[in-house]
């Protein structure tokens, strides 16, 4: 069973939520607090999935994921970037997106360039406030790109079979700072032509450009996303559950079915 | 050291949300400008230098790809004005904590750090000039409760710091006072009491045979405080009912504690034991096995399954709310979370609840000290949102109602539930533990919250309590919360005997409390400070945030040390439980500065016997509006848009309802996630399908004394409508706790105890129809509003109409059975259960066209007929019968079918109805509008209805076919046929801010 490292920080409020998500998804999930892994970050090595959390790391004072994601930055992008050159799938949700953006690690470096080596790469995407400036917490429908590199969301579409008339593949959203924007056009245009976009929003309420809702890095492992799939591993949770048909409410969550894809993923690599 | 200033701005204007916000506000209320830039400020002190301040501000303060920083001021435009926002010093400044520590990193611990933080907002092309300038700050921008506004670059040479404190014990001459003398020194020092209990401090210190010190007599007022003791629910009552009111539906022979007089009048021995709590005892006698801790501990428990429990607790914040809404809020939340924590040995906090009364936010008078409804309102949302998302606990559930007479004395509830292990309910301290205070320092902010809170709000309260007002810093109490749940589950158990919060009163209270039977001495100046320079009494007293308090054998100490470092939560070791006298000893370094019996502090309190008086005023319809009879459709139109029945969504969305990822059912529903669920459904573990329902029941209208209200029959509504809500969704009935949380005005007014009974004897009266047993509780009073009229000089009082806040918490068998309230399938079968009454005092078709009503008597709840109907329902409901279910409260029958369209219909799947309404009554206006308790509407799928009916009918429950579901998209029935698209847009907008 691979062990899926939970990164957890002063303010980390989802990561039970997402140590059931990899339980349930077949792996053997450890939380372990920040502080604890900067004091070692050798720690990683024993990992074969990592997570991001989400929830207001830090209060998410001077601005979301800002300190959870300086920290990494200074003091444990080399461990990172091992975890990352083993082929570890790492997944950030929500606040876990915001770190992971403000690390570095995502979108990565261009296709088929290395990882520097000491320092993380300059951050060229961020998520800011909401358009309407406002904390939002809803569900929203989902597109998943067909193209994308990544492999948290492979197949996730037809996992809701037969697709309703009512718009069922959603996730949960909960954040107020979550507007993708790219630090110019060319980054934009590179995550679109490389494969990088993995989710947009079906209603683009926040404001991101070109509805972004998740990306991926060059490898396809690295997975950020602003929506929750681990509060989505159960049919009871979707917002009109209990109109639902049963062929649908019998079928693995969108939410759930992101974190068997990683699982699936480091099952598949180890065996071969 | 020096203080450099780094401002942060957004590269773009499109990039400046907050300034756009600003821009909007000021629109809002008439100042024209063209736009806002905003910026965050940070004033570093530090020894760092100039490049190494840069370096940080790079690394750590602005976005790379958003933001750019400007090391001292940027320039400001010539057609702009500069407003800057700084906090004034004492107050909580959580960024500027964080920030200290992460540059602490940054610098590798070589450079001392301190922070604050601002913000700046140039006006651009703002027309009005500086008057407009200040007007906008005042409005929008700050409270001077807590904040400074500045009108250029602030730049001070040093930050705020604090100074020596050199400790002498103060003596006050109280046994010579005579009862002139002692209401004054109440009055001067804000102690709050009365003259019986004045004397009774005097008297005591007489037998002692000294003076007390400053911190014991403040020991006393806080701990004596309406707030921490209850002391006029408690009290012994003389109630008289006026003469003439023999059809009175409230009977008082028979109740406990109660003596009927040949007069009439009725005495009442501790009007809470002999109502409420009475009730609940008297239910566990008569066979209700499932309450695990009721009205002792911080909230109520109750069982959830073989090993754990379920507890709530419901507080109010209100005065704090008026002055400062923001923070008022927040803490309210924050204080309730530490209650359910601090409950027994522990609780996880696993949802919360909100509740707002305020004045109508169309309003625009506004007596002196005052702030707008709308800013309130605004504010209190933002408070309970920064706090409660924070934490990472879903805020589930809430309410919110609208009365112009809550203008200077807004209702703040805030509720918390937790889940706690069975074994982990009962904890107390004893004799030889260590006193462990855990999170957050002891500073000057929230000096005399308790003694404010007990009294009534005057407009001078701003300048005066601006210390009692606190802004809460959520992260400190969420690394308490993960200290205390690892040392809860440590190995080998808890490593503490009991724990308390730290709420009204500080430590004062908490102390006190804990060491109630068993006496504490403390050592005050162990206590960690946020700045230099608290008197001894002031650390005793503060009612600082985020502090939680517990009994830990010496032997453990070290261990929890080490989780405590591990989580980064501060713990101090204030002294020891247990004196041999059971006495509370305060010492501050050498010096003992306090020594006072524990019997005298908890049981010392004079109880007085209170006069209550009811007159009841009879049901008048109110002076004719300026409106003709409306028609049934723009009565409908009307009531979807009054502000107490309009979408709460603009709330409801901005708190986080999905953390913790264990809703099963949420506050908005739906195809279209907008249909107004009854009540919130948490499977709170996972592998259990079991689960939790929460809801509440207000019917303040009901007990409006201008309409010839009645709290008596207001509260059995309230209890009434909050069962209802829980059954609509699925919910058990036989296993539903409810809590009161009474806020009134003044109660040294007869009159306004007198309607206090009435709603406590209606407690006790409804709780053992239904079975279901009150928990917890608690009450404000004097909620009220005087000052000065600036026109006409005269002193005028307004005083809030009764409010009593019934919650309720309920066990959901199965979670996948849950039924929610969005119409399903056209073909479906509606069903009404209940009898509809022509009784419509109080509703709200009466608060927007009085003239249309024939019968304005107040709708009584029939306690038989109640009780009998909930529990029918909930069958019919587990049996699978029911594909929706939605309760007829607010606006009546036909809001309550609309918001059942509303939530049920879309553009691809239209959803309408077809109604009768001569069927629930043959005067269609009370057919349509009447918001007669004890009603339902069901959906049946045809093939089922008739074994629906059969049901209710052989448990004797009225029920008609009022009509069928199609798939129209259109409500109709007599006088009426309108769009569901066009009902949403007049129920979604109103409240869209």
């Amino acid at each position: 069973m691979p062990n899926a490292l939970v990164i957890r920080a002063p303010g980390t409020n989802c990561d039970q939520e997402m140590c059931r998500a990899f339980q349930l998804a077949g792996a053997a999930p450890e939380l372990l607090h920040l502080d604890a892994l900067v004091k070692d970050p050798s720690q990683l090595n024993r990992f074969q999935l990592v997570g991001f959390p989400g929830g207001f790391s830090y209060g998410d004072d001077i601005a979301s994921g800002r300190i959870f994601a300086m920290r990494c930055r200074e003091k444990l992008y080399p461990a990172l970037r091992t975890a990352v050159e083993r082929g570890v799938p790492i997944i950030g949700a929500c606040n876990g997106f915001q770190v992971l953006v403000q690390i570095g690690l995502l979108p990565g470096p261009a296709a088929g360039q290395p990882w520097p080596r000491e320092h993380a790469p300059e951050q060229t995407v961020a998520l800011t406030d909401n358009e309407n400036g406002r904390f939002c917490d809803r569900w929203v429908g989902m597109v998943a790109e067909p193209k994308s590199r990544c492999i948290w969301t492979k197949g996730i579409e037809q996992s809701i079979n037969p697709r309703d008339t009512e718009d069922v593949w959603m996730f949960p959203v909960a954040h107020g700072e979550g507007r993708f924007i790219c630090k110019d056009e060319s980054v934009l245009r590179e995550l679109e032509s490389s494969g990088r976009v993995a989710l947009r929003y079906a209603d683009n309420y926040n404001g991101s450009q070109n509805a972004i809702a998740g990306i991926c890095d060059d490898s396809g492992l690295i997975f950020g996303l602003m929506p929750h799939p681990e509060r989505f591993l159960e049919w009871t949770r979707h917002p009109y559950w209990t109109r639902l048909d049963k062929r649908i409410t019998s079928t693995t969550t969108p939410g759930l079915r992101v974190f068997q894809n990683a699982v699936n993923h480091t099952l598949a690599v180890a065996t071969r | 050291m020096r203080v450099h200033r780094v401002e942060v701005w957004p590269k773009s204007p499109s990039l400046d949300a907050r300034g756009a916000s600003v821009a909007r506000s000021a629109a809002s209320i008439g100042i024209s400008l063209g736009t806002v830039a905003s910026a965050r400020i940070y004033l570093l002190e530090t020894d760092a230098d100039a490049a190494q301040v840069a370096v940080l501000a790079q690394k750590l303060l602005a976005d790379p790809v958003t933001e750019r920083a400007v090391i001292h001021a940027a320039p400001l435009a010539k057609n702009a004005f500069q407003v800057e926002v700084h906090p004034l010093p004492g107050v909580m400044d959580p960024a500027a904590q964080s920030v200290e520590v992460a540059a602490q990193e940054l610098f590798q611990g070589k450079r001392r750090v301190r922070v604050s933080t601002g913000t700046r907002y140039d006006l651009l092309d703002l027309s009005g000039g500086k008057a407009q300038a200040e007007l906008l700050a005042r409005r929008v921008l700050f409270n001077p409760a807590i904040q400074a506004a500045h009108f250029d670059a602030y730049l001070p040479k040093s930050l705020p710091s604090g100074h020596e404190y050199v400790a002498k014990v103060g003596r006050i001459a109280i046994r010579d006072l005579n009862d002139d003398q002692l209401q004054k020194m109440s009055r001067e020092a804000h102690l709050f009491l009365s003259l019986d209990e004045m004397r009774a401090v005097r008297d005591e210190y007489r037998t002692l045979g000294r003076d007390p010190t400053d911190v014991e007599l403040e020991t006393i007022a806080q701990t004596w405080s309406e707030h921490c003791v209850h002391k006029t629910l408690k009290s012994n009552i003389k109630y008289t009912a006026a003469a003439g009111t023999t059809a009175d539906p409230l009977k008082f022979a028979g109740r406990p504690g109660h003596t009927v007089h040949p007069d009439g009048s009725v005495t009442i021995a501790n009007l809470l034991k002999s109502t409420v709590a009475a009730a609940t005892h008297e239910l566990i006698a008569d066979g209700i096995d499932w309450t695990l801790s009721v009205f002792k501990d911080n909230s109520g428990v109750i069982a959830f399954d073989d090993a754990h429990g379920v507890c709530i607790k419901v507080e109010t914040h209100n005065h704090p709310s008026a002055i400062e809404p923001y923070g008022g809020s927040a803490t309210g939340i924050g204080g309730c979370i530490r209650d359910v924590i601090g409950t027994g040995l522990g609780a996880k906090p696993i949802a919360s609840t909100d509740v707002f009364c305020v004045a109508m936010p169309s309003e625009t008078e506004l007596p002196p000290g005052c702030l707008p409804p709308k800013r309130v309102l605004s504010e209190v949302v933002r408070g309970i949102r920064d706090y409660g998302n924070r934490m990472g606990i879903p805020t589930v559930s809430g309410a919110v109602a609208f009365d112009n007479r809550y203008i200077g004395n807004p209702l703040v509830f805030a509720g918390c539930i937790g889940l706690i292990p069975r074994n982990m309910v009962h904890g107390a301290s004893r004799p030889g533990d260590r006193i462990i205070a855990l999170g957050g320092r002891t500073g000057r902010d929230g000096i005399h919250g308790a003694t404010f809170s007990s009294a009534e709000m005057e407009h001078t309260h701003a300048d005066e309590f601006s210390h009692a007002v606190q802004i809460g810093n959520a992260i400190e109490e969420k690394r308490t919360l993960d200290a205390i749940l690892r040392a809860r589950d440590f190995g080998g158990g808890p490593l503490y005997h009991g724990m308390t919060d730290c709420g009204a009163g500080g430590f004062s209270s908490a102390v006190g409390e804990m060491g109630g039977k068993i006496g504490a001495t403390v050592q005050l100046d162990r206590a960690p400070l946020k700045y230099a320079g608290l008197s001894y009494t002031e650390i005793w007293i503060s009612e600082a945030q985020e502090r939680m308090v517990l009994a830990v054998p010496a032997h453990n100490v070290a261990k929890l040390q080490k989780i405590c470092d591990e989580e980064g939560v501060e713990l101090a070791d204030l002294g020891e439980f247990g004196t041999p006298g059971a006495e509370l000893v305060l010492r501050y370094g050498d010096l003992e500065v306090g020594r006072l019996p524990m019997a005298f502090l908890h049981d010392g309190i004079p109880t007085p016997t209170r006069e209550a008086e009811w007159t009841p005023s009879t049901p008048t319809v109110r002076s004719a509006s300026k409106q003709p009879n409306l028609s049934i459709s723009s009565s409908l139109f009307s009531l979807l848009s009054h502000p107490n029945i309009a979408s709460k969504h603009w709330i409801i969305r901005q708190y986080d309802h999905e953390v913790q990822g264990n809703s099963i059912v949420k506050p908005l529903g739906g195809p279209l996630t907008r249909g107004p669920m009854d009540a919130a459904v948490l499977q709170p573990i996972p592998s259990t399908r079991r689960g939790i329902a929460i809801s509440c029941g207000l019917q303040t209208g009901l007990g409006n004394p201008e309409i010839g209200g009645d709290p008596y029959l207001m509260t059995l509504a309230a209890i009434d409508e909050c069962v209802r809500n829980l059954v609509c969704v699925g919910a058990d009935p036989t296993r539903i706790a409810i809590l009161d949380n009474f806020c009134w005005p003044s109660c040294s007014e007869a009159r306004n105890l007198g309607t206090l009974v009435r709603a406590a004897e209606a407690c006790y009266d409804g709780a053992k129809a239904y079975r279901t047993p009150f928990v917890s509780g608690k009450d404000s009073l004097n909620n009220q509003l005087r000052y000065t009229d600036p026109v006409s000089g005269e002193q005028k009082l307004i005083e809030i109409p009764p409010t009593l806040l019934i919650t309720g918490l309920a066990i959901v068998s199965d979670v996948a059975r849950c039924v929610t309230m969005d119409a399903k399938s056209p073909g479906n079968v509606l069903l009404l259960v209940g009898e509809t009454s022509s009784a419509m005092g109080g509703s709200h078709l009466q608060l927007i066209a009085p003239e249309m009503i024939a019968d304005g008597s107040i709708p009584h709840t029939d306690l038989k007929s109640g009780p009998r109907t909930a529990h029918t329902v909930a069958s019919v409901i587990s049996n699978g019968l029911v594909r929706s279910a939605h309760d007829v409260s607010d606006g009546g029958l036909l809001c309550a079918v609309a918001e059942m369209l509303i939530a049920g219909s879309t553009a691809k799947k239209p959803v309408g109805a077809s109604l009768k309404l001569e069927a629930a009554h043959a005067d269609v206006i009370a057919a349509a509008f009447s918001e007669s308790p004890s009603r339902y509407i069901l959906e049946v799928a045809p093939e089922n209805a008739k074994e629906v009916q059969a049901k209710l009918a052989a448990a004797g429950v009225s029920a008609q076919s009022i009509g069928t579901l199609d798939n129209s998209g259109r409500l109709k029935a007599s006088g009426l046929d309108a769009g569901v698209e066009d009902l949403a847009k007049a129920w979604l907008a109103p409240l869209d801010w």
